[in-house]
């Protein structure tokens, strides 16, 4: 997917950014999560994108960039619709993990460490996942696959490739990058309209 | 000793109890309406006589915590709950979030209260899309039912609380980096002092507290803090859920008191070690902590036995390797890990961890030289105790201690020019984690300069 033309943040895309900032007591707080939602309205994080969040918060682009080339969530080329991601540190390696992880890349090829050709997949290998009891754990778009085989892993692929996209351990089939990337945005933790946080610093000008 | 009964686990196998509803019924939220009932001081002081002391590594004692966050500075106070897990090995928070969310609450809950915060903040890493999802959905619950929000179970308290998700970076476990990632900012640590009980978030009073910590605190408030000193050891108080992986018959979160053996947690508790294998090596408490061996094991899981055994009690994150898993691979992973990690303010950590990844890396490939055990061990020296956070610190756990309990096997890598451990020379298949190429650091460096690094960096 190339940059979008248009503005990415724009009616109630743009009304949901808004909410989002509101909940923090500084509006700076929310650039991770705007950013997400640049990542769910465009599949990664385009610079037009990064523009717009440092307009919403009064920032300059490169400092909303600065944040942004910190983070390995946010995709800042375009990226697989689903991220594979296989954990290679010592608890799922010494199951199997690093195998898993060039099985993938055999599977997807050299492409995938960007995106393939069908626009697909992403494959990452990532540090520890905090799910060593699974071992070895594949996450699809962040959502755990637990204890994983070689098969396994061929079958999850071949499935999503059909549009059959496997039910994760715990949370269900995992959305496309750009759901879970709203998701991530905390679209569903905003404050009701009673909520009125109180001001961050003490201070009137915070 | 009578038999333990678990304590913050107690409910794992009630799935029921993920909602309110069924956590309602356990006896949630009743510590709640007691502590509210209790003024904040004493409250603090029933949480110092607790002893319960932080279980996301560094093991401060919590009340003394709460009670260092000044109340007359005209600043709001703020509380976050560290959800951010990501020391490997560890995954204790991730199951305390997804199967008792309401108790994790209910105990920041009462913390706020404590230290008299109004908004709270948990900070979940990026990659928890379900396990934050259910502590989204227990937030709104508790909103619904009263316990968050205006007048919190019928006090005149409020209380909001915000859930945070982070985006993939191991640094922002760090408390000051957590707060600057929660800031908007690049998750890079602080100096310290000051702290962020005086200059926290948005330079406000703040208090951090681990998941597992919190969890602890309805206990605590609930069941006196007498009960809860009587568990454990006279300094490592109370219940701790232990993350056992790696070469066990059964991996898995185990909760016992602070102070049972490993060898208990090991043999009894995740089954021993898997094929019947003899167990090699482990950290007691993630890949920061040095690792111990099969001669440590009748070691206590308590903060000072695991100090006094040459180690530390971190997370409880115990990665247990067998006879036939190469500690200098493992090693080499673990600095690639922190390689990767390092948020590369500090010169030490950033180019430490990036050198000691090359030269772990040629080691393990079949290309390591003699003199490479002391070069890493010099560039250990100059890494330790260098930079703002301890990272680096903890990339060198593993090295040193690999070094002190395995240095034959590294000498036989050099000796073979290949890893023992695999069949053909070059056989190991090491990723590059740093964006460079993998192989040799001859590739990189014209010979004999690397041996002029500890200079470099001294």
């Amino acid at each position: 997917m190339t940059a979008p033309e248009g503005p990415v943040l724009s009616g109630p895309v743009r009304e949901l950014a808004d909410r989002i900032v509101a909940k923090y007591p500084v509006a700076r707080s929310a650039l991770v999560p705007l950013l997400y939602l640049v990542q769910s309205e465009v599949g990664w994080v385009p610079r037009e994108g990064m523009r717009e969040v440092a307009e919403i918060l009064g920032l300059t682009t490169a400092e909303v960039e600065a944040v942004a080339t910190f983070y390995t969530m946010l995709k800042l080329q375009p990226s697989g619709r689903y991220v594979i991601s296989v954990c290679t540190n010592p608890s799922c390696s010494l199951l199997g993990g690093r195998r898993l992880y060039e099985r993938a890349r055999d599977v997807l090829g050299e492409a995938s460490e960007r995106v393939t050709d069908d626009g697909l997949f992403t494959v990452e290998e990532e540090e520890c996942l905090a799910a060593c009891d699974a071992a070895p754990v594949v996450t699809v778009n962040y959502t755990y696959f637990d204890r994983v085989t070689e098969e396994q892993l061929e079958g999850m692929i071949a499935g999503i490739r059909e549009g059959r996209v496997p039910e994760a351990s715990r949370g269900g089939v995992p959305g496309d990058l750009r759901e879970v990337s709203r998701l991530l945005s905390g679209e569903r933790s905003l404050p009701g309209p009673e909520r009125q946080p109180a001001s961050a610093t003490g201070d009137d000008g915070a | 000793m009578p038999e333990f009964e678990p304590v913050l686990t107690a409910r794992w196998g009630n799935a029921d109890a993920v909602s309110i509803d069924g956590y309602l019924e356990t006896g949630g939220y009743r510590a709640l309406g007691k502590a509210l009932a209790t003024s904040p001081p004493a409250l603090i002081e029933e949480v110092k006589a607790s002893g319960l002391r932080g279980r996301g590594g560094a093991g401060f004692p919590t009340g003394t915590k709460w009670s260092f966050i000044p109340q007359s500075t005209g600043k709001p106070v703020y509380v976050v709950v560290n959800a951010d897990e990501s020391e490997p090995g560890t995954f204790n928070n991730r199951e305390l979030l997804e199967r008792d969310p309401h108790q994790v609450l209910e105990g920041l809950a009462i913390a706020c209260w404590a230290v008299q915060c109004h908004t709270a903040f948990i900070y979940c890493r990026g990659e928890f899309v379900w396990p934050a999802s259910v502590v989204e959905r227990a937030v709104a619950e508790a909103y619904d039912r009263g316990y968050l929000g205006r007048g919190v179970a019928g006090s005149d308290f409020d209380l909001d609380v915000v859930v945070h998700r982070g985006a993939g970076a191991y640094i922002c476990g760090e408390e000051t980096a957590l707060l600057e990632s929660l800031e908007g900012r690049r998750g890079q640590p602080r100096l310290r002092p000051p702290f962020p009980v005086t200059d926290g978030l948005y330079g406000c009073p703040t208090v951090i507290n681990n998941v597992e910590t919190l969890s602890c605190v309805p206990h605590i408030v609930d069941r006196g803090a007498t009960w809860f000193a009587g568990i454990g050891t006279e300094k490592s108080t109370g219940p701790k859920v232990f993350s056992i992986s790696g070469k066990v018959n059964r991996p898995g979160n185990y909760e016992a008191p602070l102070g049972t053996t490993a060898r208990a947690l090991i043999e009894e508790h995740a089954g021993g070690i898997s094929g019947g294998r003899a167990l090699k090596a482990w950290t007691p408490g993630g890949s920061s902590t040095p690792y111990l061996t099969a001669d440590h094991l009748d070691t206590p899981m308590d903060f000072e036995a695991v100090m006094a055994a040459g180690s530390l009690l971190g997370t409880g994150a115990m990665i247990v390797l067998d006879e036939t898993d190469c500690i200098v691979d493992a090693t080499l992973r673990f600095t690639q890990f922190y390689a990767h990690e390092s948020c590369g303010k500090c010169t030490p950590c950033r180019e430490g961890t990036w050198w000691m990844s090359r030269v772990m890396g040629r080691m393990e490939n079949g290309h390591g030289r003699g003199e490479d055990i002391e070069l890493m061990r010099d560039m250990g020296q100059n890494m330790l105790f260098k930079s703002f956070c301890a990272l680096a610190d903890g990339a060198v756990s593993p090295i040193d201690s690999s070094i002190k309990y395995f240095r034959e096997e590294y000498e036989e890598h050099v000796r073979l020019g290949r890893c023992p451990f695999k069949d053909e020379p070059g056989a190991a298949s090491v990723t590059d984690r740093t964006g460079g190429t993998t192989g040799s650091l001859a590739q990189v460096l014209p010979e004999g300069r690397e041996v002029q690094l500890g200079e470099v960096l001294g």
